[in-house]
C-alpha cells in the first residue's frame, strides 16, 4: 500500500518537471601533474545592466577542464588590464603564469549585439599571441567562450580545441519496474544547456550524429519493437528508417553521410548491414549464424569495425564495405566490445574485460600494429566510449554508487572529468563533430 | 523468493506427469472404468474399489489440470550469466506452455529476452534475442506454430531489479511469456 502511494507521488513529480533535461554538473577528477598556468583575467564589461554569462568564467573553466591548464584565481592577480596597452608582464611573471588571457565587452548603445575583444600573450616572450573581436547577441555569450576557448587551446597545444562541440545523451528516470522515462538529450560538450530531444516511456538507445551535425539516428522501441529513427535537430522533425522483423539497431553513419551501418536480425541473426540513404538499398556486410553488432566506420568510410561472438567470446573484428571474410583484431581478452578507430586508424577504442575472473569492464586503447594495449579507466561498468572530435578525450558512461553517469577521460589518460546527472540516470554519449 | 517457489512447481510437475503417465496406460480413462463397474456385477468390495480408483483418476486429473495452470502461471525464466539456451529445469514447464500453444492456435504469445548490465548495451541486445529464440525454439519444438510468437529482445533497457549484486543479475537476465 505505502509502496503504491510512493509510487503515484513520484509519478506526479516527473510529471509536472514534464520535459525537464537531466541536469549534469561537471566535475574534473584528475589532471595533470604539472599543468600549464594560465591567467584569464575578468572580461571587463561598462553596460549597465549585468551580464548573463561570465565569459571569462567560461574559458577558464573550459581550459581546466581538460586537464592541461591550470587558471589563477582572480583573487591573486595584481593587476586586471583589459587591453594589450594596460599588460605589465612583469606582473604575471612574478604569478609564475605562462599565459595571459585578457579582454573587454562592449554594446553599441541601443543595439542587441556585444563584441567581445580578446588578446592572448605568451607571458615569456611578452610576446601577443592572437586577438580578435567576436560578435553576437547577449544569448550567445556562452558561445563566444567556447570559441576563446578553442583558439587559446590551439594556440598552446596546437591541436584544434573541441570546446564547441556538444554530446547526445541517453536518460533514464526509473520509477519503477513498469514505468522509466527515457529521454535523448543534447548538451555542450560540458553538460550544460541540455535539451530533451525526445521522451518515450519505451526505451529509447544508441544516439549517435550525423556527420554535419544536424541530425540524430536513434532507436526507440515506441512501436514495443526496436526501430531505428533518424530525427533533424532543429525541427524535431522524425521519420522512421527501418522496419525489419527482429532487432534492428546499432545506427552510425557513414563519414561521408550518405550511408547507415546497423544491425538487422531479419535473417535469423543479428548481423551487419549498411543502407543507402539516398536508395535505401540494403548491402549485408556479413552472415555468420552467431551475433554480429556494434558497427563503426573507418575515417575513409572503406571498412567497418563490428564486435561478433563467433568464437564464443565477444571479440572485434574488421571488414570491407563490400564484405568478404572480416579480420579479427582482438585475441587476448575475455570481452572486447564496441571498438571503434581513432582518426590515426590504428588505435581501436573498446570496451574490455580482460579475464572470466577479474569481472570488470574498462576503456582501452589497443593499437593494432604496436599490440600495445593502455587501460584508461578504473570503474568496473564502463562502456560507449565516444571521441571527441580531436581526438583528444574519450566521454564514456560508468556506474558509480548504483547511479549512471558520463565519464571523460583523455586519450592518455592523464586527465579525467566526470558529468554526473542531477537525477536519474545518464547513459550512451556520443561526441558530436565540429559544429563550428 | 521467487525462485524457490518456481522450484517447488518444477518438483511437483515432473513427479505428477510420472503418474500421469502409468494412470493412462495401465487403466485408460475415467468414464470407461465407471461402465465396466455398472455392467460387470461383481461383487460390492470390487466394485469399491473400482470407483476409489475413479475418485483417485479423478484427482489425479484435477491435480493435472491445477499443475498445468501452475505452469502455464510460470512466465518468467532465467539464465545464466553469457548463456542463452534456458536452463534444462525450465524444460517440463515450458514443454507445457508449446502444448498449451499447439492446442489453441488462435493464441499468440510474446517472449521479451532481457540481459543484466554488464557488458555493451547492443551485444546485449543480441543476447536477450538469442535467449528469447532459444524459448521460442522450444516451444515450436511442442507443436506451437511459429506465426503464434513474436520475439523482442530489450538487452539490459529493462532490468527488473536496479541492484547491482549477482542476485539483481540473476533476475534481470530472463525471459518472460507475454
Amino acid at each position: 500500500m505505502i509502496k503504491t502511494l510512493r509510487n503515484l507521488v513520484i509519478v506526479v513529480s516527473l510529471f509536472a518537471e514534464g520535459l525537464m533535461a537531466a541536469e549534469l554538473n561537471i566535475e574534473i577528477t584528475q589532471g595533470v601533474d604539472n599543468p600549464i598556468p594560465i591567467a584569464v583575467v575578468p572580461f571587463s564589461w561598462e553596460g549597465s545592466s549585468a551580464l548573463s554569462e561570465d565569459v571569462a568564467g567560461i574559458v577558464a573553466a573550459d581550459l581546466q577542464q581538460v586537464g592541461e591548464f591550470r587558471a589563477l584565481p582572480a583573487g591573486n592577480m595584481l593587476s586586471t588590464p583589459d587591453e594589450a596597452a594596460e599588460v605589465f608582464f612583469r606582473d604575471w611573471r612574478i604569478l609564475a603564469q605562462d599565459y595571459l588571457l585578457i579582454g573587454k565587452i562592449t554594446n553599441s548603445p541601443g543595439s542587441q549585439l556585444v563584441q567581445v575583444q580578446y588578446e592572448f600573450f605568451d607571458v615569456a616572450r611578452e610576446q601577443k599571441l592572437v586577438g580578435e573581436v567576436l560578435t553576437g547577441s547577449m544569448s550567445q555569450l556562452r558561445d563566444i567562450g567556447h570559441e576563446i576557448s578553442n583558439v587559446v587551446y590551439e594556440q598552446v597545444t596546437g591541436v584544434r580545441g573541441a570546446f564547441s562541440t556538444e554530446i547526445l545523451y541517453v536518460s533514464a528516470q526509473f520509477v519503477s519496474p513498469e514505468l522509466t522515462y527515457y529521454r535523448i538529450e543534447k548538451s555542450d560538450y560540458d553538460g550544460r544547456r541540455s535539451q530533451v530531444l525526445v521522451e518515450s516511456q519505451e526505451p529509447l538507445m544508441s544516439p549517435t550524429w550525423s556527420p554535419d551535425g544536424s541530425q540524430v539516428a536513434y532507436l526507440s522501441f515506441e512501436t514495443n519493437l526496436p526501430r531505428i529513427y533518424i530525427q533533424e535537430i532543429a525541427t524535431g522533425q522524425r521519420r522512421q528508417i527501418t522496419n525489419f522483423p527482429g532487432i534492428n539497431s546499432s545506427p552510425v553513419w557513414s563519414p561521408d553521410g550518405t550511408k547507415l551501418a546497423m544491425v538487422l536480425s531479419k535473417d535469423g541473426s543479428p548481423d551487419v548491414y549498411v543502407m543507402d540513404l539516398m536508395s535505401n538499398q540494403l548491402t549485408r556486410l556479413t552472415d555468420h549464424p552467431r551475433a554480429e553488432t556494434e558497427p563503426s566506420w573507418s575515417a575513409d568510410s572503406r571498412s567497418v569495425v563490428f564486435t561478433s561472438d563467433r568464437t564464443g567470446q565477444p571479440q572485434i573484428y574488421q571488414v570491407g564495405i563490400t564484405g568478404g571474410f572480416p579480420e579479427r583484431l582482438t585475441f587476448d581478452c575475455f570481452y572486447c566490445a564496441k571498438g571503434r578507430f581513432l582518426p590515426d586508424g590504428k588505435n581501436l577504442v573498446h570496451v574490455r574485460r580482460d579475464t572470466r575472473e577479474d569481472n570488470s569492464y574498462s576503456i582501452a586503447i589497443f593499437n593494432i600494429e604496436t599490440q600495445r594495449l593502455i587501460t584508461l579507466t578504473d570503474t568496473s561498468l564502463d562502456e560507449s566510449p565516444s571521441v571527441a572530435p580531436n581526438g583528444s578525450m574519450i566521454m564514456f558512461a560508468t556506474k558509480v554508487n548504483g547511479r549512471g553517469i558520463l565519464d571523460a577521460v583523455s586519450i592518455d589518460g592523464r586527465v579525467k572529468f566526470r558529468l554526473p546527472s542531477a537525477q536519474g540516470d545518464v547513459r550512451e554519449p556520443s561526441w558530436s563533430p565540429f559544429l563550428n | 523468493m521467487g525462485t524457490h517457489s518456481m522450484k517447488f512447481f518444477k518438483t511437483t510437475i515432473l513427479a505428477l506427469s510420472i503418474m500421469g503417465l502409468a494412470a493412462c496406460s495401465s487403466t485408460g480413462d475415467e468414464e470407461a472404468m465407471a461402465s465396466t463397474a455398472d455392467t460387470s456385477g461383481i461383487d460390492a468390495t470390487t466394485a469399491a474399489a473400482q470407483r476409489a480408483e475413479a475418485e483417485r483418476l479423478a484427482r489425479e486429473r484435477e491435480a493435472q489440470q491445477r499443475m498445468e495452470a501452475a505452469a502455464l502461471a510460470t512466465t518468467v525464466f532465467y539464465f545464466d550469466f553469457d548463456v542463452s539456451e534456458f536452463m534444462a529445469s525450465d524444460r517440463d514447464v515450458l514443454a507445457i506452455h508449446g502444448r498449451n500453444l499447439a492446442a489453441n492456435s488462435s493464441r499468440r504469445v510474446r517472449l521479451e529476452g532481457h540481459a543484466d548490465e554488464r557488458g555493451t548495451r547492443e551485444y546485449n541486445l543480441a543476447l536477450g534475442e538469442r535467449r528469447a529464440n532459444s524459448i521460442r525454439d522450444y516451444l515450436v519444438v511442442n507443436g506451437a506454430s511459429l506465426s503464434q510468437i513474436e520475439t523482442v529482445s530489450y538487452g539490459e533497457e529493462r532490468p527488473s531489479d536496479t541492484g547491482q549484486t549477482e542476485a539483481s543479475y540473476r533476475l534481470n537476465r530472463r525471459v518472460e511469456i507475454k
